[in-house]
Parts: C-alpha cells; sequence; structure tokens
C-alpha cells in the first residue's frame, strides 16, 4: 500500500475513533447528568430555578424581538401569497399554523442555543479552567449534581417556555400586520385559527419538539464546557462547537420528529 | 509521632510519561511539611493523588490509615470533608460573594441554621483578616486577597489536612509574608496537618517543620529546614541560593551553539 494511502487511513482511523470514544463519554456524561438529578429538584428554589432565570428569563428580549418581526413577516407574506386565491383571511391559519408547529419550537431554538447554549459552555468551560470544578470535588461536592444537573433541567424547562412565548409573539406579530396594517377582518382571522389549530395535533407536537430541543441543546452545551480543555482557546472553541452542533442537532431532530409527527410514519 | 499521611513506592505515569517514580514520604500529625521542586517535577500530581484525584499506577497513598485509591466514591467524598485545600491562584467561585464561598462547604456539608452560618463564616474570615470584605465578589479582589479567601473557605470545616498548591505565586512580599504567617498560624490554631507544594524556598523554610525536595519525579533530598539550608548537595544547593547553573543546567539541551550559528559544519 503506498505510504499517502496508508497515512490518510491512518488519520481517517484516528479521526473515527476519536469521535466514537467521544460520543462514548458524553452519552456516560448524559447519564450521570440524569441519575444525578435529585439535587436539582430537592432544591428547587435554590439552585434550579435560578438557573431558569439566567437561561430562560435573561432570554426574554431577544425571544419577544424575533417572534415579534417572525410573525409580522409571516403575516405580509402570508397575505401576499392567498390573496392570489382569494383567501386572505386564512392568514391567521397560516401565520398560527407555522409558528405552533415548526417556527415557534425550531427558531426559539436556535435563537437559545446562541444566546443561553454558549453562555453555559463559556461558564462550565471558566469554571474548569479556573479550577472551580477541581475545588468543587476537593470540597466533596459532586459538580454534576451541584453545578450540571440545575442548568440542564433549568434548560429543559425553559425552552419549551420560550418557544410558547416566541409562538404567542409570532401570532401577534400577525395579527399586527393582517389585521391593523393591511386590514383583514379580525373575526375571520381569529375564528380560522381557532378553528384550524388542533390543541393535540398542533400544540402539544409543538411543546414535545420544543423539549427535544431543550434537551440536546443544554445536553450539548454542558458537555462542550465540562470537556473544554482549561485555556482560552479551549473554551473559545467549545462555545463555538456548541453553537454549530446543537444547530444542527435542532434542524436534524425537527426533521425526525416532523416525519413522525405529521406524516404518520 | 503517628503519621497522618504515608506516601509508599508511589509510581505514576500520564498516558507512558512517568511523573512520579518510587516516591516515599510521610507526614507526621500536626505538623507542615513542604514538598519542593522544579515546574512540573510532579509535586501538585502527588498533591492531587493525596486528595484522591489521582490513583497511582503502582504503590499506596494512605491518609488517616485509609488507602485513597481503594475507596469509593461516597467514601472519598467523607474523606475530603476532613481536607481543606488551596489552590495555586485561589479558585473561588466568581458569581457569588467573599461571604457565600467561605460559606459553601458549610451550608453543603450541615444543616446549621443560617445565623450559626453567618458567625461561623465570619470567624474565619476575621481569622485571614477580611471579614470586612465580605460583601465584594472575587472580581474585586486583590490576589493577595484572593488567596486569604481561598484560605478561609479552606477552614471552613476545621480539616484535620489543608494542602496548599503553590500558595505564594504571583503574590508581592507583603501579601507573600502574610500567607505563609497565615498557613503557620493557622495549621497551629486548629492543629491540622499541612502539606504545601511550593517552589518559593525562602519563604516556606521560614514555617514549615520539614521539606522533600523532588526532581524528575524522584524525592532526591529531604530534612529540616536548617538541614536544608546546610546542605551541600548540589541540587539542594542550587535550589535553595537560586543558582543559575548545577545539577539543572541553564541551558536546554539541544544543538551546540556554534553549530546552530552555522560557524561550524555538522558532523555527519
Amino acid at each position: 500500500m503506498p505510504e499517502h494511502t496508508a497515512k490518510g487511513l491512518r488519520i481517517v482511523g484516528h479521526r473515527v475513533i476519536n469521535g466514537v470514544w467521544r460520543l462514548g463519554y458524553a452519552s456516560r456524561f448524559f447519564l450521570f447528568t440524569l441519575t444525578r438529578s435529585a439535587m436539582s429538584f430537592r432544591r428547587f428554589r435554590g439552585l434550579t430555578f435560578r438557573e431558569i432565570y439566567f437561561a430562560g428569563v435573561l432570554s426574554l428580549i431577544i425571544i419577544i424581538v424575533s417572534g415579534l418581526f417572525v410573525g409580522m413577516v409571516l403575516g405580509l407574506q402570508g397575505y401576499e401569497t392567498l390573496q392570489r386565491y382569494g383567501s386572505s383571511e386564512a392568514v391567521g391559519t397560516l401565520v398560527a399554523l407555522s409558528l405552533t408547529r415548526e417556527l415557534g419550537p425550531v427558531v426559539s431554538a436556535l435563537l437559545f442555543a446562541s444566546r443561553a447554549g454558549s453562555a453555559m459552555t463559556a461558564e462550565i468551560g471558566l469554571m474548569k479552567a479556573t479550577e472551580q470544578i477541581s475545588a468543587m470535588e476537593m470540597m466533596a461536592v459532586d459538580p454534576i449534581a451541584r453545578v450540571i444537573g440545575p442548568r440542564f433541567w433549568g434548560g429543559v424547562i425553559s425552552m419549551p417556555l420560550l418557544a410558547a412565548m416566541f409562538s404567542a409573539m409570532g401570532v401577534f406579530g400577525g395579527y399586527l400586520i393582517a389585521v391593523v396594517v393591511i386590514g383583514v377582518d379580525a373575526g375571520a382571522f381569529w375564528s380560522q385559527m381557532q378553528s384550524a389549530v388542533d390543541f393535540r395535533h398542533d400544540i402539544v407536537n409543538g411543546v414535545i419538539k420544543s423539549v427535544v430541543f431543550g434537551v440536546a441543546i443544554t445536553a450539548i452545551a454542558l458537555f462542550e464546557g465540562y470537556d473544554a480543555p482549561p485555556t482560552a482557546e479551549g473554551v473559545a472553541g467549545a462555545t463555538t462547537r456548541t453553537v454549530v452542533t446543537s444547530s444542527l442537532a435542532i434542524l436534524g431532530l425537527d426533521f425526525v420528529l416532523t416525519a413522525f409527527m405529521f406524516k404518520g410514519i | 509521632m503517628e503519621n497522618l499521611v504515608e506516601i509508599k513506592d508511589v509510581n505514576f505515569a500520564y498516558d507512558v510519561r512517568p511523573v512520579l517514580k518510587g516516591i516515599d514520604m510521610t507526614v507526621p500529625r500536626g505538623r507542615i511539611v513542604a514538598i519542593m521542586g522544579l515546574s512540573g517535577c510532579g509535586k501538585t500530581t502527588l498533591l492531587r493523588m493525596i486528595g484522591g484525584a489521582l490513583r497511582p499506577t503502582t504503590g499506596t497513598v494512605t491518609v488517616g490509615g485509609r488507602v485513597m485509591s481503594e475507596l469509593g466514591q461516597e467514601e472519598l467524598y467523607q474523606m475530603r470533608r476532613k481536607m481543606g485545600m488551596l489552590y495555586q491562584f485561589g479558585a473561588l467561585f466568581t458569581d457569588i460573594s467573599v461571604f457565600d464561598n467561605v460559606a459553601f462547604q458549610i451550608r453543603e456539608h450541615t444543616d446549621l441554621p443560617e445565623a450559626m452560618v453567618h458567625d461561623l463564616v465570619l470567624m474565619k474570615l476575621n481569622a485571614v483578616g477580611l471579614r470586612g470584605a465580605q460583601h465584594m465578589m472575587p472580581s474585586e479582589l486583590s490576589g493577595g486577597m484572593a488567596r486569604r479567601v481561598a484560605l478561609a473557605r479552606a477552614i471552613a470545616l476545621d480539616p484535620m489536612l489543608i494542602m496548599y498548591d503553590e500558595p505564594f505565586t504571583g503574590l508581592d512580599p507583603i501579601s507573600m509574608g502574610v500567607i505563609s504567617n497565615l498557613v503557620r498560624r493557622l495549621s497551629d490554631a486548629l492543629g491540622a496537618t499541612s502539606i504545601v507544594v511550593t517552589h518559593d524556598v525562602q519563604e516556606s523554610l521560614k514555617i514549615v517543620d520539614y521539606v522533600y525536595f523532588m526532581a524528575d519525579g524522584v524525592v532526591v533530598a529531604q530534612g529540616t529546614p536548617e538541614e536544608i539550608r546546610k546542605s551541600n548537595a548540589p541540587f539542594v544547593h542550587q535550589f535553595v541560593w537560586g543558582e543559575m547553573d548545577g545539577p539543572m543546567p541553564f541551558h536546554y539541551p539541544g544543538a551546540p551553539y556554534a553549530m546552530d550559528l552555522e560557524l561550524e559544519p555538522a558532523r555527519a
């Protein structure tokens, strides 16, 4: 075998082995986070509530503003298309279904990954780099239970609430454009939306999606932070990986979930 | 005198690179023992092993009669509650105040009422002279103050063993003097055993009872501070008096100078 082929194979093999090893490490980390979650619920007010504030409440501004604009754009685009077929009153249905099924969970998850996920990775990575995690272990306090667990559950609880807020603001944005600015009949806008949106099929499925995205984002963010090399460069790289990996995971999972939820597979 | 820490024939390697080679040490109860040596000689690795964060490849590290590498997580945590550790740069939790940093361990491991936690924390902060800084955040502290807060946190539960990882690094002479005095005073007041890992010879020789010198993963010399000062062993002499050349050469091994400057042809 030529030398350069052997070298190429060695590099591929090395990367595959590293990738599988890291996947196994991440899976064990996730399992530990779940099995050591008792403290997150036992001290919910003191620990998890604080993380809901940091991950959820502090993400509200970006979620509200983005939701409003996405809804307004949907109102404009939806009206422009639907009026060609003489059914501009259906714009409320279009806005609501787009948001509850897809855009609400997906866009809010992407924003959550960029805003809260990256912050979690940087925080955990810096705690590790400055030996705060080691210090905690030496103080006989399990960092997985005390630091990782509350952040994980804080993120998982925040995500569906943020997605709901995003969708609600989007519907309001669509209403502002379609009804207030363009002049679509308000009664038709709301009644068609009410009759077309099914609670279990549309809203519950949207909530399930956002919970799954919340688990994926926080698990990725916390693992990347915990696994980050303890240097400035290492933390910066981990933060970037969190945003990229989370975004790809959200889009991939969205396809799989949508295929199961709305195609009857 | 009974030994609190016993290290017997400990070997350790990161991957294939040996870091510790057949280390034997004892730390008697109530004494302050320094482990000195150049950066990278395995001092901190040894400290992490005493704390149970690393397991020796061969040999045993015994603390209070328990072999650290044989302890399960629960037992290890029980043991660590009796230990305090001061990290090189303090490792204070940056998102909570000085008070909460010192209270952290008390709140995590005891069910004491908040009023009692308050009194205990103030006593510890008073011992390091920083009661007045209780409301400050770690980012507002100088390096010396941060080290003192970390010391107060390390002694929060009155440990039987206090470990110091490079406590004097990066401090001005006054802060260094303050920290070294505190190490001695607190060890005596608490009746604790202390292990100081450092390469600051003059400051540590003033306060410790016994010294181990390490180089390249082995103990090369040991003795009381007086014996160390008088030692004629080449390595100890070079280290204690900060001589530029000696057993530890000034120049990192490399090709002859003249050859690097291309003043003479490379030999085949």
